[in-house]
């Protein structure tokens, strides 16, 4: 049987998935409303809601699924650490990185026979 | 007649808004769902359930870890969880974009609609574009604008679900790749304050550390730990700087 099957389905996405979400974007409305914006709580939860984030990031480049499992670890990192080099170079813009980090990875993808 | 007015200045800071689809950040975005697209495919999650999902979450990373609760058999309780957890940061992003958003008349129930439609992308763009639109119009404009990508992403999802399964793996690579490394630039793009810089490099290495000590916490541990860790730092090298100065 497939879990997936059914309105089961639906009430997982939208309790696990919607609901998980718009608890924080509908505490967020009410905070915005009275948090003030140079206090340092709100610079904490900056710093981990920012922390969380990043480590769901370096997640995906160090354990991806899908076809990515199967490239080498060095090629992912080289991708990222250029990338970063063409961002700065690039004045910055996220465009600069992102082109790099993809064109090494589409090369070294190629190279090794992908 | 100064109603009418109104209105029709309503619809065009709407349009305006819904053009913002054929910018750089949206453009990325869409590429990246498609990436993400890939990734449901692989998990063998039905198309109609991917369209709702993008739909009803809408936040990327949010959407990433429910496919991988899913592709990991957790319970809908652990799932709910990791979600929630993962998810913090959008509280803080809706609360540093509402005081922009709202007007003098913007009643808090349209706040509550409206912040569905905010994640990495939509905040960003609008946290750079808002202050361009006249007050009692910039919810309307961002209305535009997040409901258009939505939209927009949940045809695109359902009309490449089919073709992704298709791609040459080397595309299929690229495009899975395209999501981190867009956070990771548009983050760093869009900070505004010091202790993003600290914190996302706390994270980043955090982030494995945490998988290796506790598997099952570590995107908590490594936001929680990282984070204060971040913050205390970022503080304390702020405090040294004010007192000699």
């Amino acid at each position: 049987m497939n879990w997936m099957e059914g309105w089961w389905a639906y009430v997982f996405i939208a309790v696990g998935g919607w609901l998980a979400t718009d608890i924080w974007r509908w505490l967020g409305v009410i905070a915005g409303n009275r948090l003030r914006e140079d206090s340092e709580a709100l610079n904490w939860v900056r710093a981990v809601a920012t922390a969380l984030v990043a480590a769901v990031i370096a997640k995906l480049i160090l354990y991806p699924t899908g076809v990515l499992a199967q490239s080498p670890l060095w090629l992912r990192m080289a991708a990222v650490i250029l990338g970063a080099f063409g961002f700065f170079l690039g004045r910055q813009k996220p465009a600069a990185g992102i082109a790099t980090a993809i064109a090494v990875l589409a090369a070294g993808l190629w190279w090794l026979g992908f | 007649m100064e109603d009418a007015e109104d209105e029709r200045s309503s619809l065009a800071w709407f349009v305006t808004g819904a053009r913002g689809i054929f910018s750089l950040p949206a453009v990325i975005l869409m590429l990246s769902f498609v990436g993400f697209c890939a990734l449901t495919v692989q998990a063998g999650i039905p198309p109609e359930q991917v369209i709702f999902m993008t739909g009803a979450v809408w936040a990327l990373p949010a959407k990433v870890i429910l496919v991988s609760s899913i592709l990991g058999g957790a319970s809908l309780a652990t799932a709910f969880l990791a979600v929630t957890l993962s998810s913090v940061r959008l509280m803080p992003m809706v609360a540093a974009l509402v005081p922009e958003l709202r007007g003098p008349r913007t009643p808090t129930w349209l706040l509550l609609v409206l912040s569905h439609f905010i994640a990495i992308t939509a905040w960003v763009f609008a946290m750079e574009r808002v202050h361009d639109v006249p007050r009692n119009h910039r919810a309307t404009f961002f209305a535009g604008f997040g409901i258009t990508l939505v939209v927009a992403n949940m045809i695109l999802v359902g009309v490449v679900y089919h073709l992704v399964a298709e791609f040459p793996p080397l595309v299929a690579g690229c495009l899975f790749f395209l999501t981190p490394v867009y956070f990771l630039a548009s983050i760093w793009h869009s900070a505004r304050h010091p202790v993003i810089y600290v914190a996302l490099a706390a994270g980043l290495v955090a982030g494995p550390l945490c998988y290796w000590l506790a598997p099952e916490f570590d995107i908590l541990l490594a936001g929680v730990g990282g984070g204060t860790v971040a913050w205390f730092g970022e503080r304390l090298w702020r405090r040294r700087r004010e007192a000699k100065t």
